[in-house]
């Protein structure tokens, strides 16, 4: 997004400016506008390892004892193979389908003024704020056969509580705010002009919106998808009251990370903690580059 | 500019610093307080309505003694959880879980806080009240559950929760296997397939025993609680006498939830005579009242023959004695590749 305003930018700027001043000596190093580069830099590094690295170093401590028989029996068993299917698997679908009502809620909220406008707004930001333990046993309340909405669904053969989709409703829940935070600000920056100049060019609005929106905000759109799914592999407190936590069937990996905890085997909990890890970092550094190269595109 | 920068740093070294200060401040002022003294309590869940009724009591009795003030602080929650958290560094002083084995692991994980043989410190296995499993079902008892047997019937749904993650689950598996056995002629294959049909009917293994209690009495899951039996009376005096009925089943297991002083800690804060006689003070007339109000079993028998209406009699096993202790029952039933993970493995249900 940066690198887009930027080339807007020097096309509008550089014909004034070559009028008046000589263009700039090419440097080896661009000087930054933020003064003290060294020192805030090794503030930043100091403070990512105080709170990122050495905690998550525990992790890997905590296994690295194992030795690698008995950390693949810990990672890699049976069961623990099907809760890292559940969760990255719900998470997947709770990102997915945020995705899409995510960016209709940002998009409605950037482009239409209506009346209670705020207080939709405010409403985006409730599953940041809530304990997610609290969410959980709401929606539990809600869609458990006896709930109101579980109440209409159950008879269907859609039990919503104590089953997959239960997760996938709680991860939809707290996943949500990342969407619409994350693309608001790109749509609200968004040039309308060139919106209407497409129109006024015979684009009928599909096109507009696949051709000239879409690629501008999709970016964006990764990184909240990216962000929504990193909190669906890792939420615990809110699935844990819906899921139903049956084994092979609706048991979440992190519960099972919880369960060895509960044996005071460490060692066995970091085992999972670790593939966890990895593997979210493995798809996060994949939605990265995919964020890089469409943003890479849109700019050409 | 830079006058600003300055500043604006110097702000930021305050805030970053601030938490350091405030928590060296906090911990100055503890000292000061000086008079009353502070326990940590740090016990499991079901026991909250108890040590609240317990510990103002105890307070009045230790300052008639030494005329000193003491209060009482609580931590609650799961028993592993909380044990987890008194061996990650939790001061307690004196720590009353759900069972023997948390208690083992703090003194095996504490580098000798308190000695490994610490259950024979206090009477009855450092255990001043018991208390076992009952059934908890629907008003009028619609599915006709009267025992064990009746749990593993088609069409019956059982809530107990998992007893990986909770203590109090583990005393519901241990039951069920004990009744099993019993009606298996005491052989252990019997006793595995009773559990496992038994499993097939829950349909719901939340993470711990209130949760539980909430899926079967809040969401209408299932016709049966497994539940302690102070719970399922607590349960059934909080949430309406006229929407359950408790079953006391003709066998189950005298559970033992028993308290310890963490010497350790109790050392290092100069609380270890006080802590001692809080413990000494549950075995007391006054205290198994206390208890036996509470819906524990009182271990004094006179307490217990004045309360006998409250507490059916029925046969009652023992881990010791049925299990050979906790450490095997643990090492058998709950850990990785056990008898509980059988269950659900492929192929198992």
């Amino acid at each position: 997004m940066d690198m887009t305003t930027s080339v807007v930018l020097d096309h509008h700027t550089r014909p004034a400016r070559s009028d008046r001043v000589p263009p700039p000596r090419p440097r080896l190093r661009p000087r930054s506008i933020l003064p003290g580069f060294r020192l805030t830099m090794g503030l930043t590094l100091l403070w990512l390892c105080l709170i990122v690295l050495i905690p998550l170093s525990t992790v890997f401590l905590a296994s690295a004892g194992l030795g690698w028989a008995r950390f693949a029996e810990a990672a890699f068993s049976a069961r623990a193979l099907a809760a890292y299917r559940i969760s990255f698997g719900t998470s997947l679908i709770a990102a997915s389908v945020n995705a899409v009502f995510g960016l209709l809620t940002a998009w409605v909220l950037v482009r239409y003024a209506f009346p209670g406008r705020r207080l939709v707004n405010a409403l985006v930001d409730l599953p940041f704020a809530l304990p997610t333990a609290v969410a959980g046993i709401a929606l539990t309340a809600i869609c458990a056969s006896n709930g109101w909405l579980g109440r209409v669904t159950a008879p269907l053969g859609l039990p919503l509580a104590y089953n997959p989709a239960g997760i996938t409703l709680a991860l939809i829940f707290v996943g949500l705010p990342f969407i619409v935070r994350a693309v608001e600000p790109v749509l609200e920056d968004f040039d309308r002009e060139v919106e209407e100049a497409a129109l006024s060019l015979g684009a009928v609005p599909v096109q507009v919106f696949a051709r000239v929106i879409l690629p501008e905000i999709l970016p964006a759109l990764l990184t909240g998808f990216a962000l929504a799914f990193a909190r669906g592999l890792g939420e615990y407190g809110s699935v844990i009251f819906i899921a139903g936590n049956m084994p092979f069937t609706s048991e979440i990996a992190p519960l099972l990370i919880v369960t060895h905890l509960e044996q005071y085997d460490y060692a066995g909990a970091g085992a999972i903690a670790t593939v966890m890890l990895m593997a979210a970092f493995a798809m996060l550094l994949v939605i990265n580059l995919i964020q890089a190269w469409s943003r890479r595109r849109s700019v050409r | 500019m830079k006058p600003a920068l300055r500043t604006r740093a110097r702000r930021a070294a305050v805030l970053l610093l601030a938490p350091f200060v405030l928590s060296a401040c906090s911990q100055a002022g503890d000292g000061a307080a000086g008079e009353t003294i502070e326990l940590l309590n740090v016990s499991y869940d079901p026991t909250r309505e108890l040590y609240e009724a317990l510990n103002p009591r105890f307070a009045e009795h230790w300052k008639a003694r030494t005329g000193k003030d003491v209060s009482i602080r609580m931590s609650h929650g799961g028993s592993g959880k909380q044990a987890r958290a008194v061996i990650d560094g939790l001061s307690a002083d004196v720590v009353t879980l759900a069972l023997a084995y948390d208690i083992d692991a703090i003194a095996a994980r504490t580098g000798g806080k308190l000695p490994v043989n610490w259950q024979a410190r206090l009477p009855h296995n450092s255990t001043p009240y018991a208390s076992t499993i009952v059934f908890l079902v629907r008003k009028g008892n619609p599915k006709a559950i009267a025992d064990w047997n009746d749990l593993v019937k088609p069409g019956v749904a059982v809530i107990t929760p998992n007893p990986k993650t909770s203590g109090g689950a583990r005393w519901n598996f241990l039951a069920a296997w004990a009744y099993g056995k019993a009606h298996a002629g005491g052989r252990d294959a019997g006793a595995q397939e009773f559990v496992q049909r038994l499993y097939r009917n829950v349909p719901v293994l939340d993470s711990g025993a209130r949760g539980a209690t909430t899926t079967f009495v809040e969401r209408g899951i299932g016709d049966v609680l497994l539940a302690w039996e102070n719970e399922a009376y607590l349960a059934r005096k909080e949430l309406g006498e006229d929407r359950f009925d408790i079953v006391t089943p003709s066998l189950s297991i005298l559970a033992e939830p028993p308290v310890a002083v963490v010497d350790g800690n109790a050392r290092r804060h100069g609380t270890e005579e006080v802590a001692r006689a809080y413990l000494d003070y549950l075995y007391s007339p006054e205290a198994q009242e206390i208890i036996a109000q509470n819906h524990y079993r009182p271990i004094d028998t006179n307490v217990a023959q004045r309360h006998a209406d409250d507490f059916p009699t029925l046969n009652l096993v023992t881990v010791d004695g049925q299990f050979g202790g906790w450490k095997a029952a643990q090492e058998r039933f709950f850990a990785d590749g056990g008898v509980f993970d059988r269950i659900y493995a492929p192929g198992g249900r």
